[in-house]
């Protein structure tokens, strides 16, 4: 059985805006985000399951998941 | 019905566009990384947004502190006035031009410390506004001073041996003091504190809605909190219980939590309907 293929999620992050407070990386389900310098970036762009926790929960502005 | 799957899985929620109301040249923000403010600001826009209100109906007014600097980022008729004294200015625009919709972003210093005198009279006037009160038990702009909501025990920079002083309960003052519509939300619970807070904008008469959230630059580090994120979770997801729950739980599982939701809703005479029915009409009708 081959799953249907799955339409990446468009994580857009504006690093002018982040502050690498890591809050959307603790609470993100299926760790997607990492930290790179004092900066979000994206690791596993596959897991994500749009779920928008880290949209919701960022208190900079700084990243929005299409 | 398998077939009809990987099409439901097409549908994309679109995130919401913040940047309709705020000033996006005036970005990044002040407020430290793990701040709560900023999560708070984004349901309070989200709030508005559902509302439907024009952005030229909205008056944003503040005091002095951390979570005062928001009117500086969002688009609407805002005001930054003196210490504590913010409730003071929104009744006298609310009073001056009682149609628009008057919103005053304070935190718990500013309001129940510096202004509670005009926090408790703007409740008991019943004036219609809305109250959010950022509490985040500390005085984050000075310096991280023990604030009237710092829990007994915990060190602040003028608390080096532990707060002695018993901490307010936003809630049960504006009770109190008259308040029609009292609630509580927290930042990590932040889809149901835009609901709070929607529900607050559309009441009519003073509505207070009291706001957990973190500050890990002062509160946290002082208090041996790792990081924003813990902090989150400990004093606003597991310090809290909805008040819709609480009637399930036994009495031992809500001993020294707070309960989230609206807490407190009556129907009482707004202030400017009571002056304009009883002081305009009276004062005109004898010329």
């Amino acid at each position: 059985m081959a799953e249907p293929a799955k339409k990446l999620a468009k994580i857009v992050i504006n690093e002018r805006l982040c502050k690498g407070c890591s809050i959307c990386i603790d609470f993100c389900p299926t760790n997607v985000l990492e930290l790179k310098g004092s900066c979000v970036a994206v690791k596993d762009l596959e897991a994500c399951t749009r779920c928008q926790l880290c949209d919701l929960r960022c208190p900079d502005f700084a990243i929005q998941v299409f | 019905m398998s077939t009809a799957a990987p099409e439901k899985k097409e549908k994309v929620v679109q995130p919401f566009d913040y940047d309709k109301y705020l000033r996006p040249n005036k970005l990044p923000h002040i407020w430290c990384p793990g701040c709560g403010h900023g999560i708070v600001l984004k349901a309070l826009l989200r709030a508005i947004d559902k509302t439907g209100l024009p952005k030229d109906n909205i008056v944003m007014v503040s005091g002095i502190g951390c979570s005062s600097r928001t009117p500086g980022y969002v688009d609407f008729n805002t005001m930054h006035t003196l210490h504590g004294r913010a409730m003071a200015f929104a009744t006298g625009i609310k009073f001056a031009r009682p149609d628009l919709k008057v919103i005053v972003v304070t935190g718990d210093g500013d309001a129940l410390a510096i202004g509670g005198n005009h926090f408790i009279h703007a409740c008991r006037r019943n004036i219609d506004m809305t109250v959010l009160v950022y509490t985040n038990a500390t005085y984050g702009m000075t310096g991280g001073q023990y604030s009237p909501t710092s829990p007994i025990g915990s060190t602040a920079t003028t608390s080096r041996y532990g707060n002695i002083e018993p901490p307010f309960d936003t809630c049960e003052m504006a009770k109190a003091s008259g308040a029609s519509f009292v609630a509580r939300g927290t930042a990590y619970h932040t889809i149901e504190l835009e609901r709070t807070i929607y529900d607050a904008l559309m009441h009519k008469g003073m509505s207070v809605v009291d706001i957990i959230d973190a500050c890990p630059t002062y509160f946290g580090r002082m208090n041996k909190y790792k990081s924003a994120t813990q902090m989150m979770e400990i004093l606003e997801k597991d310090n809290t219980v909805n008040i819709k729950q609480a009637d399930k739980l036994p009495p031992e599982k809500l001993q020294g939590k707070m309960l989230r939701g609206v807490l407190h809703k009556v129907d009482r005479p707004e202030y400017c309907d009571q002056y304009e029915e009883h002081v305009i009409k009276k004062a005109t009708s004898k010329e």
